[in-house]
């Protein structure tokens, strides 16, 4: 009883302390930015990258930022604690962005052009933004058409594939032929069936996102716990209330599994798919500078395309934990 | 009692006749025979255990009677009346209470009435189901919250919602430790009596098939028969170390080919 109360008390003493004392983590971090920010304009590039000052600017406020932050984290409360968490990632970045700046621009061990320091990826979006923002655009209206159409599809399939013993005799065979052949693979056919090229890369990517939800809907209903429907069933519930009430919610799970490689995937043949007669998209955009070996334009591409990425992955991982609390302490 | 208050006045209980009943099961290419001509009559408002060895085809009798599955050979009467579906004045609780983890409580309790369209007139009756169990609390937790005995009276809550005429229970507190075993059999008890339904219990527990049923039938080995059918006339509460009681537990074990000395 009473080590619980010394524990207590030293835990109090200890936080109390930590609020008076700077944040090290942060200073070290706002060194690095700032060495970073100085050896970006004090010394000259070997080829001129352009937007050097900018990055420069960038990173001295973000040293600045840093420094202010290293004083007053303590007092930010939770938001402290989260840049505090992150702290050595900050040091990391910083001396990443020293390392990268003189290994490519300063001293041209990592020549141009397949090469690009920190502010040549800076000078595409200062130079080619409003196109880039086009291309994201219509990247992601390309992406949701296909990806939700897709999903829509895999998911009813994969319903009836997982309740009717029918529809799984002729159709789990099918599924599971056309499930490893690559989407891309489909390229020519699709090109006869559908009317225009941008229909056809829709379909392509609803095909790479239908067949992991499809398969992972129907396991996820086939192996729903036969009890529930026993229980179900003699509570007065009906087929259609099986299917909707107990089956669905039962397979949320597995479905959640199949979007998410639903994504990956969809996001893999995002690139080919904007390069049948795409005008503009991200994918259209890398293959474009890849012809003409603009490589900070593609790698600066690439970092767009994760980005938005990672955006939605955290975006279905909120939506599974708002649906699928009731897993807690289940799994 | 709420539970009751219906606008329709139904019979609480009703009668199950089994009549000359087989059933087998199609194991491997072999015909697995479970129940051999059982003949039963259970009484409206009855309390009824059916006691065996394990496997002995003692929760068969209970699918066939909740309407889950039809028998090979015979006929069960819901007051005269074939079984042939399922229905929600027969229902049957599991051994294992078998929420849908999905579900809170109260929305699991409220399956049998949302099934059949009754929800929106009749949501308090799942607040008086939860009344009844001392569940009410727990309306918002989700099933990975409660103890093994909460998860069963939230299962049997969810019997009860629907008025069940006939509640058949396949070793519902075969999972539960003993204390909490001891209190569930007294609130079972307490629930028949008020609400007056008809039970038939499945129990491998002598001790609680004296203290709980009417009639305690007694089945062989599997396929099964009935070897004996001891009637208990004491009327509740019962202790457990009534003398009489003491004597059929002895009489019981006999028939289960048991020596009582265990």
């Amino acid at each position: 009883m009473t080590d619980a109360i010394q524990a207590l008390g030293s835990g109090g003493y200890a936080s109390a302390e930590s609020a008076a004392r700077i944040w090290k983590a942060g200073l070290y971090a706002a060194l690095a930015w700032a060495a970073t920010a100085v050896v970006t304009v004090a010394l000259p590039d070997v080829v001129p990258w352009g937007s050097a000052g900018l990055f420069a600017a960038i990173t001295g406020a973000g040293a600045a930022i840093l420094t202010v932050l290293a004083f007053s984290v303590s007092r930010l409360g939770k938001a402290g604690e989260r840049i505090i968490y992150y702290g050595p990632w900050f040091i990391a970045l910083g001396i990443w962005f020293l390392l990268w700046e003189v290994s490519t621009a300063k001293l041209g061990w990592l020549p141009k052009p397949f090469f690009s320091p920190p502010h040549g990826l800076l000078n595409v979006y200062v130079v080619d933004g409003p196109r880039l923002l086009v291309c994201i655009l219509y990247t992601l209206r390309l992406w949701g058409l296909g990806f939700f159409s897709g999903i829509a599809v895999g998911f009813i399939a994969g319903v009836a594939l997982g309740w009717s013993a029918r529809v799984n005799y002729w159709g789990m065979p099918v599924l599971k032929l056309i499930g490893p052949v690559p989407a891309t693979a489909w390229i020519p056919a699709t090109f006869y069936f559908f009317p225009t090229t941008f229909a056809a890369s829709i379909f392509i990517v609803a095909l790479s996102a239908g067949i992991p939800v499809a398969i992972l809907t129907a396991s996820g209903v086939s192996s729903v716990n036969r009890a529930f429907y026993d229980v179900a069933r003699t509570l007065g519930a009906d087929n259609r209330y099986l299917v909707f009430k107990i089956a669905i919610p039962a397979s949320l799970p597995h479905v959640f599994v199949g979007l998410f490689m639903a994504l990956y995937y969809s996001f893999a043949v995002l690139v080919v798919a904007e390069m049948l007669g795409a005008k503009y998209g991200l994918g259209w955009y890398i293959q474009f500078q890849q012809a003409y070996s603009g490589y900070a334009n593609v790698y600066a591409t690439l970092i767009i395309m994760s980005v938005i990425c990672a955006g939605i992955i955290k975006l279905l991982f909120v939506a599974r934990d708002r649906l699928l609390g009731w897993q807690k302490g289940i799994l | 009692m709420a539970l009751a208050n219906e606008a329709v006045a139904r019979p609480r209980s009703v009668s199950l006749d089994v009549h000359a009943v087989s059933h087998a099961y199609d194991l491997e290419g072999r015909v697995l025979d479970v129940l051999d001509g059982i003949e039963l009559a259970v009484r409206p408002g009855e309390f009824v255990a059916l006691l065996g060895p394990s496997g002995s085809g003692k929760s068969t009798l209970l699918r066939l009677a909740a309407g889950l599955e039809r028998p090979r050979a015979g006929a069960l009467l819901e007051d005269g009346q074939p079984i042939t579906a399922p229905d929600p004045s027969r229902i049957l609780v599991f051994q294992d209470p078998t929420l849908f983890p999905w579900r809170t409580v109260w929305w699991n309790v409220a399956t049998g009435l949302e099934a059949r369209g009754l929800l929106a007139k009749h949501r308090h009756r799942v607040d008086d189901a939860l009344a009844l169990v001392k569940l009410e609390t727990f309306a918002n937790a989700y099933p990975h919250q409660l103890s093994g005995g909460m998860a069963q009276r939230v299962a049997i809550a969810r019997a009860l919602v629907n008025d069940p005429q006939l509640l058949l229970l396949d070793e519902p507190f075969g999972k539960l430790d003993s204390l909490t075993r001891l209190s569930m059999q007294n609130e079972l008890l307490s629930l028949w009596q008020k609400v007056g339904f008809t039970a038939l219990l499945v129990t491998h527990d002598v001790e609680e098939a004296l203290l709980l049923a009417n009639r305690v039938i007694v089945f062989s080995d599997r396929p099964a028969r009935i070897v004996a059918e001891i009637a208990v006339d004491k009327p509740h509460p019962r202790r457990r170390d009534d003398p009489e009681l003491v004597e059929l537990r002895r009489a019981v074990l006999a028939t289960l080919g048991i020596s009582a000395d265990v």
